[in-house]
């Protein structure tokens, strides 16, 4: 059986910070992690691995420095990695960025099972999963908590929806979307850290993918966006300082004042 | 040409009607609804009375239950009937499932999870607002490619009011639907008490500063002092499960509003916040003077929530005698 990881290196948010003059976020200095729920994903291959022999590859869309979320894939025990790394995919849109895993796992080829994140933490929009199972006109299965079973062609799973949990039966190649309550991703140890440092990736660009370049990138997307401004949060910041009692007494009355009180 | 609605869920349906009414009459096109599933035929009166002029509807067998596969054909056959300029889905889990693989298909953009709607009335353009870049800041985007889709949370919009006396046209769609090699094998009712967060008017949340579910208790009986609802951060809900999950707040949670948001032993961090920023007004309290939470907060105790709460409560107690 081969899987398919499919990860994003986001901006880590806690180092984010806003401008507050032009209300923009300042990237600049700021480091990149593997978007935290694909931890869940990459756990959940190398799962398969150790329980049934699974082969399985990772790959990430992004710049170059992108190979470090992949050398701590490879660390994690996944055992091939893939960059797909070329100018022309930068600033891609879902549409665009789903083209480009699509066309690297029918590269990988044999592919019998393609997992992502839920939703890249960043982002957070959830449509690159769903997008690459369209591409690849393969089922998806989507908010999955729990894979109960994968063999003889079949995968059993349990998904997390609103009403309940359902849990589905679907051929094999699928699409399946993890959710972090799946599992607690293991961490890589160092003589791990050590052997995946030499581990040999090869970078994939829109050639040796086979995509034109108004596929993909900026001119491949089908979403502009025009601006991303910080939200204004005009607050009042008023801690209350003294004792507790008296603390107590003054948040008590400036509810009431507000009208959301009444005593 | 229209604006065209859909969601599995008719009450996100009727709060989609109600912006798309506002959409179409600034593109000056007709409102449509879709109707999918197996056995819906002449269940267009509930679209109706929310403001649809024509619904389309899809009824089939292999409707049911909903795969987002067959669901996708099933508005695909729709988009290409009723060529709407823009397209609203509810992004419940199954819309924000079913959306893209809809927009795929059409080999179009969707704005994800947009929080405000409006047309650019010279480009004829929707432009959407949605979260971005770990709900940070927030984008405002439109689509390049026609028609423009965007998914939209339950409870963004107002329902619009209900009027039984419209009627409409209903336009059949027929469908090949593909055999999809999936089986429902059971679904696992969850514990849902059926609060809606969203209409709290007064929310007290609990986030990991609590030690353990007995604990919450507390927060309970100074909820009922306050008359105000319980909420929680996604750890409580999701991992821990000390609460159901219509109690959930945040990006992947619920979005509220309410008059106040009193978070206790709620760090702040920026996907919470992207869930209850557009409150009234933001108490905090926390025992870590540095956690985020009261850089938004308008009123703060630094204080363990162990010592506050109990205190809060015999404040509240002593002073209704
Ligand atoms: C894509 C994505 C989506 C997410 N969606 C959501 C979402 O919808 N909602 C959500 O909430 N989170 C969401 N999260 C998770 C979020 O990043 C945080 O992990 C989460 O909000 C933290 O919850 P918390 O504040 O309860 O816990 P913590 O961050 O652990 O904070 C606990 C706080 O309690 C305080 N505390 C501890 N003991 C006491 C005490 N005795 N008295 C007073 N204070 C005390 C601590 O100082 C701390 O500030 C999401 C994350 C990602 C990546």
């Amino acid at each position: 059986m081969r899987v398919v990881v499919c990860i994003k290196q986001v901006f880590d948010p806690a180092e984010l910070k806003v401008d507050p003059s032009t209300r923009l976020l300042v990237t600049d200095g700021v480091s990149r992690k593997i978007s935290d729920f694909d931890k869940n994903a990459i756990e959940e291959a190398v799962k398969l691995k150790e329980k049934q022999k699974a082969e399985t590859f990772v790959i990430t869309m992004g710049p170059a420095d992108a190979m470090r979320a992949l050398r701590e894939a490879l660390a994690m025990g996944i055992d091939n990695a893939y960059l797909l790394s070329d100018p022309a995919f930068e600033n891609s849109d879902t549409l665009a960025t789903a083209r480009v895993l699509a066309a690297a796992i029918r590269k990988i080829g044999n592919v019998d099972l393609v997992l992502l994140a839920e939703a890249s933490m960043d982002g957070y929009s959830g449509m690159v999963g769903p997008r690459l199972a369209a591409l690849l006109n393969l089922p998806q299965l989507t908010y999955v908590r729990n894979i109960v079973s994968v063999g003889d062609g079949k995968i059993v799973v349990e998904r997390d929806l609103e009403e309940g949990y359902e849990v589905v039966e679907a051929k094999l190649p699928a699409v399946v979307t993890v959710t972090k309550e799946i599992n607690e991703p293991r961490f890589a140890t160092l003589p791990k850290i050590m052997a995946a440092s030499k581990k040999k990736v090869d970078t994939w660009g829109a050639a040796e993918l086979g995509l034109k370049s108004e596929e993909v990138g900026l001119a491949g997307s089908a979403i502009q966006v025009m601006k991303a401004e910080a939200p204004v949060m005009g607050r009042k910041n008023v801690i209350f300082q003294g004792e507790l009692p008296q603390q107590v007494e003054e948040l008590v009355k400036v509810l009431v004042k507000e009208g959301l009180l009444k005593v | 040409m229209t604006v065209l609605v859909f969601s599995e869920n008719l009450e996100v349906a009727a709060e989609l009607l109600g912006k798309g009414q506002e959409l179409a009459r600034e593109l000056g096109t007709k409102l449509a609804a879709a109707l999918v599933g197996s056995g819906v035929k002449g269940k267009e009166g509930e679209l109706f009375a929310y403001g649809a002029e024509v619904v389309y509807v899809v009824d089939h067998p292999s409707l049911s239950p909903f795969l987002p596969e067959t669901y996708t054909e099933a508005l695909v056959r729709v988009v290409e009937e009723a060529k709407p300029e823009v397209v609203l889905m509810g992004a419940t889990k199954r819309g924000r499932e079913t959306a893209p693989r809809v927009a795929t298909r059409l080999n179009v953009g969707c704005a994800a999870g947009a929080t405000s709607l409006r047309i650019d009335r010279e480009k004829k353009l929707l432009i959407a607002e949605r979260p971005a870049i770990s709900a940070m800041v927030v984008a405002t985007e439109f689509s390049k490619t026609k028609p423009q889709i965007a998914t939209v949370p339950p409870r963004t919009f107002e329902k619009p009011p209900r009027d039984d006396s419209r009627k409409g046209e209903v336009v059949e769609v027929k469908v090949e639907v593909p055999a999809v090699e999936k089986k429902v094998l059971e679904l696992k009712k969850k514990e849902v008490k059926g609060i809606k967060i969203e209409d709290a008017e007064l929310i007290t949340s609990c986030g990991r500063g609590f030690r353990k579910k007995e604990d919450l208790k507390l927060l309970e009986e100074l909820a009922g002092l306050m008359g105000a609802t319980l909420g929680c951060s996604r750890p409580i809900a999701a991992d821990l499960k000390w609460l159901p999950e219509d109690h959930w707040v945040g990006l992947s949670g619920h979005k509220v509003k309410p008059r106040m948001y009193m978070a206790v032993g709620i760090s702040g961090q920026v996907q919470h916040l992207a869930g209850m920023r557009d409150s009234k007004i933001i108490v905090a309290i926390n025992k870590d003077p540095e956690a985020p939470i009261f850089k938004v907060a308008d009123y703060g105790i630094v204080g363990d929530l162990y010592q506050v709460i109990p205190a809060l409560i015999n404040y509240l107690k002593s002073r209704k005698g």
